[in-house]
């Protein structure tokens, strides 16, 4: 079996604007479209660029657009698609070649949101937390930071200083985690302009999450958190 | 040409890159810490580690008995001292992580859950699920952030390491957004690059683990010891590699071949535990050489089933029911699933061994330092001493936390007390490693980097995989030295200097290529059979204490060849005595 990838094209160095290209593949039904990406690459043309490791959908590199939707490369198979495929690199990050967005917007909003836990017990010995304690924040700590969310984040494509799902979601992880204790030092960048607030509830970031995390479930929580904060504020003396 | 200076440079941001910038960063606030990575940090490939990291925890457990299951695992070729070091710190490293957040998994008291993992006399294997590897590393990635001296060069590629009079004196790397040379000059440089999985075909490994680190330090002049020990891990998915983790079977899975029997009996393993009762050390929770092995001669019998083209033996998982699958092995029922469209509560899961860890590496004291002042290597790309012939499973995460936290201190000492470099000759050196640079780009030819590669990677599963022999390996090393011919002639056919991947990709097949000769070389000059390293020639077959109950070490040559020599392992108080798993007649007795 063969198909096509429409793959967008671009090389600051040389390029006004991304350009299509179409390269025939060979494929079978376990073909991903990072397999087909790299007998691109090894084949046919050693330039194109893109990012990857894992190919097991953990390490959160190969996030593409594929025929418009946020995907992860090595997770989606070319068997579900019928006609042409068209690959490219994510929406609402500046592209920098081919299929690598610059991802650094994406790396400061994390680091934004104190994404540790903060605790000033100094004991040597673990924790306790109980299983129905772990439960509470065990799904949004799986986040692989592929920023599939981003693309589809129709609010940080019209703001790129949104904190944005992923950001919102590990804050909401740590401010859920029995162990934290640094929910008052989260609070502020949470509450802001860029916030909770800048979330008009799409849904889609929980549409495309590949791990079905569900980042519109984490920021939405974080409005709870973020208007009781606001309450207990004034009631405070 | 950029020129940066730092006290300690960090090459590499996993688990044992980031422990030892955090270590660095505890031990001295006002050391300047750089640590640079090819990939942002929570890309490497820690992230892949599944199954969990071992410490002494449970109160019917010991130091001894950890010492002793990772030295007889390791066929008694691991540093007995350096074994002892690392079993007394593992638990306050994993108890560490726990403080900064690590989700591991819990009974219903709270207290911390371990597992059964091969090889190991009881439970003591920590975990988060089974992606313990991916919350190990992105909790030390975000704990990372607290601390205003650790600044990282993210996608920072290192081209060569600036050695002065046998001294570090810093690191050349290439900025790929920019396609910039940066000379970052460093008072201690710290290796964690991870190790060489992708020099052979078939391999859990990342596309990024191509053994850099390594060929760096070689080139300059630093021994790379027990590299003939690479281990294969006994499930992985056919034809991708991907990993299905240990904890399948610390948790009761069984290995199946065509005929639906457990294979695992006939090989000193038996007898069958009943299903859903795993015992330590049996059947299944055998270690994985011994695993691996047994699937090689299951082959040669004509005793695998196929998919697609593979021979594989089948991972039973359906009797532990859908809800602890769910709650134990998600992230195996999600690759199952969607890698070989298997759901593991109803069918079974085909799997094979695949390449995934290099015992051996860049040779380094107790203390992580190599043979360069100032040079440091940790983590699976360093050889400190610990695993010998054979690494058990849920022993790498701890160690790249245990040594990762002596390499950070002992690098902020040693660069407390450095000299600051001679500029001006390693300017020079730096404008020579450009001119190199620049040579490599040129037209597009017939053969290509992807091309070598792959037979590269082909000649390795050939000749130096699970069994041995002196004529196939003399036939890799010949493969090899041709394929270094073609490489020196193979240029890179994309100019731009923006992520320029042809151009890195390049790089790391002149890194895998030294690594493969230097595997080969040390595989082909122990003429006995230990661990990982098998010998089907006549008289190799045993293990052979008398000549080479030793670390080998393999060292450079001018010519482009490896020469092999032999240092002493260190034993401090376990005497080589037989490997015994299952209930072999000696075990029976004691019970």
């Amino acid at each position: 079996m063969q198909k096509t990838l429409v793959i967008q094209r671009y090389n600051p160095e040389q390029d006004h604007k991304p350009h299509p290209q179409h390269f025939t593949v060979p494929c079978d039904d376990s073909t991903s479209v990072l397999d087909a990406l790299l007998y691109i690459q090894q084949q046919l043309d050693p330039t194109l660029a893109f990012r990857w490791s894992c190919r097991m959908a953990i390490c959160g590199s190969c996030g593409v657009m594929v025929n418009g939707i946020p995907k992860l490369g090595c997770k989606t198979f070319l068997r579900d698609y019928k006609d042409d495929i068209t690959v490219e690199a994510l929406a609402h990050f500046a592209t920098e070649k081919d299929l690598i967005s610059d991802m650094s917007v994406f790396l400061t909003h994390l680091q934004a949101v104190k994404p540790y836990l903060i605790n000033h017990d100094t004991r040597p010995q673990p924790h306790q937390q109980t299983p129905k304690q772990l439960a509470k924040y065990a799904k949004f700590s799986n986040c692989i930071n592929c920023g599939l969310c981003y693309s589809a984040c129709p609010q940080f494509g019209l703001n790129p200083a949104f904190l944005g799902p992923a950001a919102l979601t590990l804050a909401q992880r740590y401010n859920l985690d029995s162990r934290d204790q640094g929910k008052a030092q989260r609070m502020p960048q949470l509450n802001g302009k860029n916030g909770v607030w800048g979330c008009t509830f799409v849904g889609f970031c929980s549409d495309v999450c590949p791990k079905q995390l569900d980042p519109a479930a984490a920021v939405n929580q974080g409005k709870v958190a973020s208007a009781a904060d606001f309450v207990i504020g004034i009631f405070k003396p | 040409m950029q020129v940066l200076e730092t006290d300690i440079a960090i090459i590499g941001g996993g688990g044992a890159g980031l422990r030892a910038a955090i270590a660095a960063a505890e031990a001295d606030p006002a050391c300047r810490i750089t640590l640079l990575s090819k990939v942002y940090p929570m890309r490497s490939h820690t992230v892949a580690a599944e199954g969990g990291a071992a410490a002494v925890t449970l109160a019917q457990d010991s130091m001894q008995g950890h010492f002793e299951d990772t030295v007889t695992g390791g066929d008694w070729l691991a540093d007995q001292d350096v074994v002892e070091y690392f079993v007394q710190h593992a638990y306050e490293e994993l108890v560490n992580l726990e403080r900064w957040g690590c989700p591991w998994s819990r009974r219903e008291d709270g207290s911390i859950q371990v597992r059964r993992f091969g090889g190991m006399k009881t439970e003591r294997t920590w975990f988060a699920a089974d992606k313990t590897g991916f919350h190990i590393l992105h909790t030390l990635f975000q704990t990372s952030f607290k601390y205003p001296n650790i600044q990282r060069l993210d996608e920072f590629f290192v081209l060569d390491l600036l050695v002065h009079e046998q001294q570090i004196v810093g690191v050349l790397a290439i900025q790929l957004n920019t396609g910039e040379l940066y000379q970052i000059h460093a008072k201690s440089v710290i290796l964690a690059t991870g190790g060489a999985g992708r020099v052979f075909h078939h391999n859990t490994n990342g596309g990024i683990v191509t053994g850099d680190g390594m060929a760096l330090a070689y080139r300059h002049g630093v021994a790379l010891r027990d590299m003939e020990f690479v281990q294969y891990h006994p499930t992985g998915l056919p034809g991708s590699g991907i990993l299905i983790t240990e904890a399948c079977r610390g948790e009761g899975g069984i290995l199946l071949n065509r005929d639906g029997y457990r294979y695992l009996q006939d090989y000193g393993l038996g007898p069958q535990t009943p299903l859903g009762k795993p015992e330590n050390k049996c059947m299944e929770l055998g270690p994985r050489d011994k695993l691996s092995q047994a699937f090689w001669h299951e082959q040669q019998q004509g005793r695998t089933g196929d998919c697609q083209g593979h021979a594989v033996v089948y991972l039973d998982l359906r009797h532990l029911g859908e809800r602890h699958l769910q709650q134990r092995l998600p992230f195996i029922c999600e690759l199952a699933k969607a890698y070989v469209n298997v759901d593991p509560a109803k069918a079974l899961i085909p799997i094979r061994p695949a390449v995934h860890y290099t015992m051996g590496g860049i040779l380094t004291d107790a203390q992580c330092q190599t043979s360069i002042a100032g040079l440091f290597a940790v983590g699976e790309c360093a050889s400190v001493g610990l695993h010998g012939a054979n690494r058990l499973g849920s022993n790498s995460l701890s160690e790249l936390l245990v040594f990762g936290h002596v390499a950070g201190k002992q690098a902020a000492s040693f660069a407390k007390t450095a000299k600051a470099a001679a500029r001006t000759e390693v300017d020079q050196y730096c404008q020579q490693q450009q001119q190199q640079l620049q040579a490599k780009l040129g037209v597009k030819s017939a053969d290509s980097i992807a091309a070598i590669r792959h037979e590269m990677t082909l000649a390795m599963e050939q000749g130096c995989g699970i069994y041995r022999d002196t004529a196939g390996m003399q036939q890799c090393l010949a493969t090899l030295a041709h394929l270094q011919q073609r490489y020196q002639q193979v240029f890179v056919s994309d100019h731009s200097k923006v992520f320029n991947t042809e151009l890195i990709q390049h790089y790391e097949l002149g890194f895998g290529l030294d690594v493969a000769n230097a595997m080969v070389s040390s595989a082909l000059a122990r003429q006995e059979s230990r661990g990982a390293h098998q010998r089907i020639d006549e008289g190799m077959q045993q293990r052979n204490d008398e000549r080479f109950l030793q670390h080998s070490l393999a060292q450079l040559t001018e010519q482009g060849a490896a020469s092999i020599r032999y240092q002493p392992v260190r034993i401090t108080q376990s005497k080589p005595a037989v490997r015994r798993y299952g209930a072999e007649p000696s075990q029976q007795e004691q019970r």
